[in-house]
Order: C-alpha cells, then sequence, then structure tokens
C-alpha cells in the first residue's frame, strides 16, 4: 500500500486541479450531497415548507463556509493572538516610529530650506499681494482687505468652503441621525438617546441658565456685529458664525432641547442652509457670469466704511455666517444625541 | 465670448446648487432632480467638446471680475471636456442602473442626503477638471472627500462603519499631504494659479534656489493624491470600501472619483511643474514601478478572493496600475494610453460593480462564487453585461480594455531596453492573471447551480436598468471599435494641454 499524505487534499496541486474544476469547495458540496442522498422519494412536502427548507440549507451553506474560512486560518489566528500579536504590535510601532521620524525630519530640513517668513523678499511678495493691497479698496469697496480679498477676488473658493461646512453638517447627519419610523412614531433607538441624554442635560441648573439668560444675547449680538461689520473690521461670516453658534449652543445647554427646539429645528437648518447657500450660489452666479462675460453687473460699492458698501460682500457674509452657524449648532445637537 | 463658451460654468455651478436645493427636496424628487442634472451636465460637456473641438487652443474663463491671478480661473480645452463628458455619461448611466436599488442600502429619510453627495461630487469632479488654479483644487478635493465617505457610509452596517472610517482616515492624510505640498508651493513661489506657478517653478530649477523644498513639493502631492487613487502601495483602503458600500457608490468611487485626481495629477505634472522637471525628479519612475506592481499584486490579490465583490474591488487596483504605468513612462504616448486607460476602466467597472450587484441579488445576497452558480441564467442581461465587461477588464479584443493596453503597449516601444521589456512582460502576465479571475468568474455564473438549492424568486428589474446596462455595454465596445477618434481627441487634447 502506497503511502499518502494525510492532507493530501490540501496540497497546492490539488487544490488548483480541483479549483479549476469545480470551484473552491467542490469537494465539501459532493461529500455532503453524498450524505444526503435521498433514500426514498420523498413524500409530499408544503411548498411554503419546501422554500423555508431551502432558504435555511443557502443560509446553512453560507455559515459553513464562513466556518470552514475560519478553521483555515485558525493555526495564523491563534498565533496572532498570543505570540504574534506582541511581536507584529511592537513592529508596527516600530516602523511607525521610524516612519513618522524619517518624515518629521525630511520636513524640518524642508522648513529650513524655505524662505524666510516675513522677510521682504520672499517670492509670496508679489504683484498679486500688491494689488490686494493697493487697490483691494477701491475695486470691492471693503476696508476689510481680506474680506475683498476672501469674498470678492477669490469669492469662487470661499463658495466652495461653505460649501464643505455644508456637505460636512450633511455628512454628519447621515451617520449620526436618529429617524422617527416609517410611521413617524419615535423608535427604540430614538426614545433609548432621549433617556440617556437626560444624564447629560442638566435639570434646571439655575446657575447655568442665569449665566444663559445673560450671555446668549450678547454672545448672539456680537455675532451679528462680527457678520455685518466683515467687509468694515476684521471679523466676517465664518468667525460671526462661530460666535452665533456658540450662544445657541449655550442656550441649547442651559434649557434642553425641547425650549430651544422652538426656534431651531430640523426644518429651520433645511431652509436656512438652503437659503443662505442658495443665495451665494446665484448671487456669485450672477456675479461671475457678468466677469467673464464683460457685462457690468450694475452692483454699487457704495463708500467705503459706510455700512452699506462693498457690493455683495455684506450679503455673502451674511450667508456665510448663516450656514457656519447652522452647520456647527446641528453638529452639536447631531453629537449629542442624534437629532435635534 | 459666446455663451457656448459659458458651458462649463453652467455645468459647475448647477451642480452646487442642485446640491443645496436637493437639501429640502423630499426623496421622490431629489431623485429626478440629481437625474437631470446628470443628463444637463452630459449635454452641457457634450456641447464643450464639440466646441473645444472647433477652437485651436483652450480657453481661460474668468470666474468674476477680477483677472486671474488674482481673481479665480477656470481653463477648457479638448481633453477637460473630453474627460467631463465621459464622466458624466457613466454617471448618468450608474444613477439611471443604479437608483433603484439604493432604498435597500439607504432609509428613506436619507435618500435626499445620498443625492446631495452625488450632485456635489460630481461639482468637484468637474472642478477638479476645469480648474486652473491649486487652491480651488484643493476646496474641491475637500468637498469630494467628504462626499465619498458619506457615498460609502449611507450603507450603516458594522463591515461598512470600518471600511469607511479607514477610507476617511488614508483620505484625510491624504488631503493633508496635498495642502501641505500647496502651502509650500506658495511659499517658494508665489503664486496659486497654473501658468505664473510654472514660470516660477522653471526659475527655481534653473537657479536652484529652493530646489529641494521642490522636490517635497512634488513628492507630498504625488503621494497624496496617488493614495486617494489607490495607487498599490497605498490601496489598503479600496477593497473594503468598494466591497461594503453600496454597489452604485462603490460604482462612482472607483469609476469617477479616482479619475478626477488622476486627472488632477496629470495636471499638475503638465501645467505647474512641467514634465521635463517631472523627469528629472524621478517621481515617474516611482509611479512607474508602484503601478507595475500594482498590476501584478492587484489581480493576484483578486485571484485569492472568494466574494465576488471583493474580487472586482481588487482588479480596481490592479487597472489603477495600468493608469499610473502609462503615466510613469512620462511620454505623450503613455500619458495618452494611461487618458484611455481611464475612460475605458471608467465604463467598464461602474457596468462590473452594477452587474455583480444584479447576479448577487439574485442568488440569495451570497457573495460566494459557489453561491453565483447560474446566476448568468437567472439575470440574463446582468449574465451579458457581466461577461463583457469583464472581457473589457481582460482585455479581450472588441472592448476598451484592449484598445488600452494596445496603446499602452506601443508606447512603451520607444522607450529604453529595461523599461520597455518590463512593461511588455507586466502586461502580458498581468493579462494573463486577469484572464484567470475574470473568466472563472464568468464561468462560475453559468455553471449549473446545485440542485438542493432553490434561488429566491428574482425581483422584478425595470426595463430602463437593463436598457441603461446595455447602452453603457455599447459604450465599452464602442471604446474597443471607434477608439480612433477619441485617441486623436486626446493627443490633440494634450498638445492643447500644456
Amino acid at each position: 500500500m502506497s503511502k499518502r499524505r494525510s492532507d493530501w487534499q490540501n496540497r497546492p496541486q490539488e487544490r488548483f486541479v480541483r479549483w479549476m474544476r469545480e470551484g473552491y469547495l467542490a469537494l465539501d458540496e459532493a461529500i455532503e450531497d453524498s450524505v444526503l442522498q435521498p433514500g426514498e422519494a420523498p413524500p409530499e412536502v408544503d411548498p411554503e415548507l419546501a422554500a423555508q427548507h431551502q432558504e435555511a440549507a443557502l443560509q446553512h451553506r453560507h455559515d459553513r463556509d464562513l466556518a470552514l474560512d475560519r478553521l483555515a486560518q485558525y493555526d495564523l489566528y491563534a498565533w496572532t493572538l498570543t505570540k504574534g500579536r506582541r511581536l507584529i504590535g511592537r513592529l508596527h510601532v516600530l516602523l511607525s516610529l521610524l516612519l513618522g521620524g524619517m518624515i518629521i525630519f525630511f520636513l524640518l530640513g524642508t522648513v529650513a530650506h524655505m524662505p524666510r517668513f516675513g522677510a521682504a523678499d520672499v517670492p509670496a511678495n508679489n504683484e498679486v499681494i500688491t494689488r490686494y493691497i493697493e487697490q483691494g479698496l477701491a475695486e470691492t469697496g471693503a476696508t476689510n482687505m481680506v474680506a475683498g480679498m476672501i469674498l470678492d477676488y477669490r469669492a469662487f473658493d470661499t463658495l466652495g468652503e461653505s460649501t464643505v461646512l455644508f456637505i460636512a453638517a450633511c455628512a454628519v447627519l447621515i451617520l449620526l441621525r436618529i429617524d422617527l419610523d416609517d410611521k413617524g412614531q419615535p423608535t427604540q433607538q430614538l426614545i433609548a438617546e432621549e433617556s440617556d441624554d437626560r444624564h447629560y442635560e442638566p435639570k434646571n441648573d439655575r446657575i447655568l441658565q442665569g449665566t444663559a439668560i445673560l450671555l446668549t444675547p450678547i454672545l448672539l449680538l456680537f455675532g451679528l456685529y462680527v457678520i455685518l461689520n466683515g467687509h468694515l473690521s476684521p471679523g466676517g461670516g465664518f468667525s460671526g458664525g462661530a460666535i452665533v453658534s456658540s450662544g445657541l449652543i449655550l442656550y441649547l445647554n442651559a434649557f434642553g432641547f425641547k425650549k430651544a427646539g422652538r426656534f431651531f429645528s430640523y426644518k429651520t437648518f433645511q431652509w436656512v442652509s438652503f437659503g443662505a447657500l442658495g443665495f451665494y450660489g446665484v448671487a456669485k452666479a450672477y456675479s461671475f457670469y457678468c466677469g467673464a462675460n464683460g457685462l457690468e453687473s450694475h452692483i454699487p460699492l457704495g463708500t467705503p466704511g459706510a455700512i452699506l458698501s462693498g457690493g455683495l460682500i455684506m450679503p455673502l457674509n451674511i450667508a456665510v455666517g448663516l450656514v457656519v452657524a447652522c452647520t456647527m449648532y446641528i453638529f452639536y445637537a447631531l453629537f449629542r444625541k442624534g437629532g435635534l | 465670448m459666446s455663451l457656448a463658451h459659458n458651458f462649463p460654468f453652467f455645468t459647475i455651478l448647477l451642480c452646487l446648487l442642485a446640491g443645496v436645493v436637493t437639501s429640502v427636496l423630499k426623496p421622490r424628487a431629489a431623485k429626478y432632480l440629481t437625474l437631470l442634472v446628470s443628463l444637463v451636465v452630459l449635454g452641457l460637456s457634450a456641447a464643450t467638446l464639440v466646441l473645444t473641438l472647433r477652437l485651436e487652443s483652450s480657453y481661460s474663463f474668468m470666474m468674476g471680475h477680477f483677472p486671474a491671478p488674482w481673481g479665480n480661473e477656470i481653463r477648457i480645452g479638448r481633453l477637460e471636456a473630453l474627460m467631463a463628458t465621459g464622466f458624466s455619461a457613466v454617471l448618468f448611466i450608474t444613477l439611471v442602473a443604479g437608483l433603484y436599488h439604493m432604498p435597500m442600502f439607504v432609509s428613506q429619510k436619507k435618500f435626499s442626503l445620498y443625492c446631495i453627495m452625488v450632485d456635489l461630487a460630481l461639482a468637484s469632479v468637474l472642478v477638479m477638471l476645469y480648474t486652473n488654479d491649486l487652491f480651488t483644487a484643493y476646496v474641491f478635493i475637500e468637498i469630494i472627500t467628504i462626499a465619498s465617505c458619506a457615498l460609502v457610509i449611507v450603507r450603516q452596517n458594522g463591515h461598512t462603519l470600518v471600511a469607511a472610517t479607514r477610507y476617511l482616515i488614508m483620505n484625510l492624510l491624504a488631503s493633508g499631504l496635498v495642502l501641505l505640498g500647496i502651502a509650500m508651493l506658495y511659499g517658494i513661489t508665489g503664486h496659486l494659479l497654473m501658468e505664473p506657478l510654472q514660470e516660477a517653478v522653471r526659475e527655481i530649477y534653473q537657479t536652484g534656489n529652493y530646489a529641494q523644498p521642490l522636490t517635497v513639493v512634488i513628492a507630498l502631492i504625488t503621494v497624496g493624491l496617488a493614495i486617494k487613487s489607490a495607487l498599490f502601495p497605498f490601496h489598503a483602503w479600496a477593497p473594503d470600501t468598494y466591497a461594503f458600500g453600496p454597489p452604485m457608490s462603490s460604482a462612482i468611487l472607483s469609476g469617477i472619483i479616482s479619475k478626477a485626481y488622476i486627472f488632477l495629477l496629470i495636471k499638475f505634472f503638465y501645467r505647474v511643474i512641467g514634465f521635463d522637471i517631472i523627469r528629472q525628479s524621478h517621481i515617474d519612475d516611482f509611479l512607474f514601478y508602484c503601478g507595475v506592481a500594482g498590476m501584478i499584486m492587484g489581480s493576484v490579490m483578486a485571484i485569492s478572493q472568494r466574494d465576488i465583490r471583493r474580487m472586482v474591488a481588487y482588479s480596481s487596483v490592479a487597472q489603477i496600475g495600468y493608469v499610473y504605468m502609462g503615466l510613469g513612462m512620462a511620454s505623450m504616448a503613455g500619458v495618452a494610453a494611461a487618458l484611455f486607460q481611464m475612460l475605458a476602466h471608467a465604463a467598464a467597472k461602474s457596468l462590473l460593480f452594477l452587474s455583480t450587484h444584479e447576479l448577487v441579488s439574485v442568488s440569495g445576497n451570497h457573495k460566494r462564487f459557489h453561491s453565483l452558480h447560474g446566476a448568468g441564467y437567472r439575470n440574463v442581461a446582468a449574465g451579458i453585461v457581466f461577461t463583457v465587461s469583464a472581457m473589457s477588464m481582460v482585455g479581450i479584443p472588441f472592448t476598451g480594455g484592449f484598445i488600452a493596453k494596445l496603446y499602452l503597449a506601443s508606447a512603451a516601444i520607444p522607450l529604453g531596453g529595461g523599461m520597455r521589456v518590463l512593461v511588455l512582460v507586466a502586461l502580458a502576465v498581468s493579462t494573463l492573471l486577469n484572464a484567470v479571475y475574470f473568466l472563472h468568474t464568468v464561468v462560475s455564473i453559468y455553471r449549473r447551480p446545485a440542485e438542493d438549492v432553490l434561488y429566491p424568486p428574482a425581483h422584478h428589474i425595470p426595463r430602463y436598468v437593463v436598457a441603461a446596462l446595455f447602452v453603457s455595454m455599447l459604450m465599452t465596445v464602442y471604446l474597443g471599435i471607434g477608439s480612433g477618434p477619441i485617441m486623436r481627441v486626446i493627443e490633440s487634447g494634450l498638445k492643447m494641454f500644456a
């Protein structure tokens, strides 16, 4: 009798031949089929029951594949759980440290070769900057040079940036928002989150509420001031929007979702960001179209320094501010309990 | 400037506004708006292509009242218009064929949000194709980064969340590298617009000041974009993301979004740095060898998969390898072949993901090969479409993949000895490997299924889905038969591009 290795079926060439002929698991299937070979004609069965059985067979087959996979990986798996885990873990740490160190080293070396920051003869000090500084006021009507640059000279980039905030809010909504079910009833998850949130929500904390009553109006007013004066003084939509939203979040913390929901619901978020970004898009589309085709846009620049000046800059600042405020507020609400 | 010159600008604005409007729409309206927008974008891009075919050189379009180094600008040429047409056609077909099964993966309440992601992803792809300003490109890279992760994450089960988290981390790392590169480039040149950038880079190259930062910039931006488009050693996020996301998202990600990054990289090489300096920096060799390694390793890993969608995902890694190999040849012919491969792969890969989903769904949603036995009979259309697109992936004559490989091989002929041999051998080996796993899959979907298994009754597939799949299949076949005119457009476009 010739000697045969006990695992002859798993030799590479056997496996290759089997795979070419049958696909992966044909042998196992063949064994199973021979075991399951029916002896006599099966009795009449309920078709519904049969379908259930078939479904179960399909599921079983799938499960068995998974189990077989796991078995095949078992040796390696066990090794990685014991010795290997520590070894590979250390190797990973070592390699990452090495790689990180190398990158830091190279980048620091590069910084040493970069132009000196703030020196007069840096390449960035060229005709682009010169025009922004010297003619910015006349061309954009904005006393705040930065506002003129981001909302007039390079308004397309800023449209993109506001869209980044909007899309980030939408992505977090996809990820974290917990919905009512199809019939409009709260789901189990929603109820659980609601009750969970009680732990975090201070119940009628007098100090917090008192502070919020004092601070919220101030924060909102200051935010509005920063937004509305964006073309005149440092600030603008991005910073002002952040201040407004911090006021809203403070109010939410002090008085809870129920009271905050009276003036800021999911619908508010939808319509405000739609209105603001829609306005930004349409206004700038008009301005881009006029600019590119050499048409007069008929948007008055006004007297520099007056509150109504700077052409489109103030309305655009308001739009950006609204988007920023909504986005930050909804981030907070979603991360806290998955809804408004 | 005639109205037609405005069309690219219209397409970008239209997608952005559609994304914003979609946020307040009901799911049904959102779906139709998204379809309509992609159709209109397709029409306008095709019109732009016709216009640019009549023009002798590309033209720039001022975004606002201020000329270029001060304001933003987009630049439109034949190549950009061709790519925009190709990508929007693929997207439209993917949407028609894929949107109907999205309710399986996304809850009704979040469907509008999904449509926003599609609209904004299309907007960013268009901006990345047309932009003439590096910073604008970065802003829209941010948008597309978030959009592409959200496209995956709509399907909220454990596997998908893990895959999407990994994708997000890799993607953000890459964004960081690109931003760092752009910031350093601005520091040493003082420009963000591409033409003055190239002048400044040339000066740096001649004088030798800041030569070291320039090399680092080239490396950072190239590696950043390579991570985002799943080039071989940076591909770790790709298989799980493509396999566990909704099939339509995988089709969009692999077919369109990863190509947009590569197009941006080509733009960076041609317009910002200049190809002669790229050759001096040897980053092209790096891409070349990574591409070749990806072609082989992607296929080898695809062979060892038992799940059909992971197999298709790994084949993406291999196909991206072809594109980078063409790019790494650093010759006009090589880049043209790479661009053709991008189109051929975009057309075939979205088809492959969608038809795979159809085949899996008539097999009780089991993705193992032996569960798929007979799937080609249970859904005849999906079987045919899968077979044709698999043939294109392998590179069988009369399909786009064959022509792409032919162009790649002929681009390799003028190269030096070692590289030429390497290209030809790698092409031969990877074709063989592709044939092994794709033909194995095709054979297994036409095998007789085991008799003890009753498959669930096939759900009704709408006629328009079948029609869309067949139109896309014809596109793949057209790329294989009528490749001449497209290749001429690519070549003349590349001349206008530089």
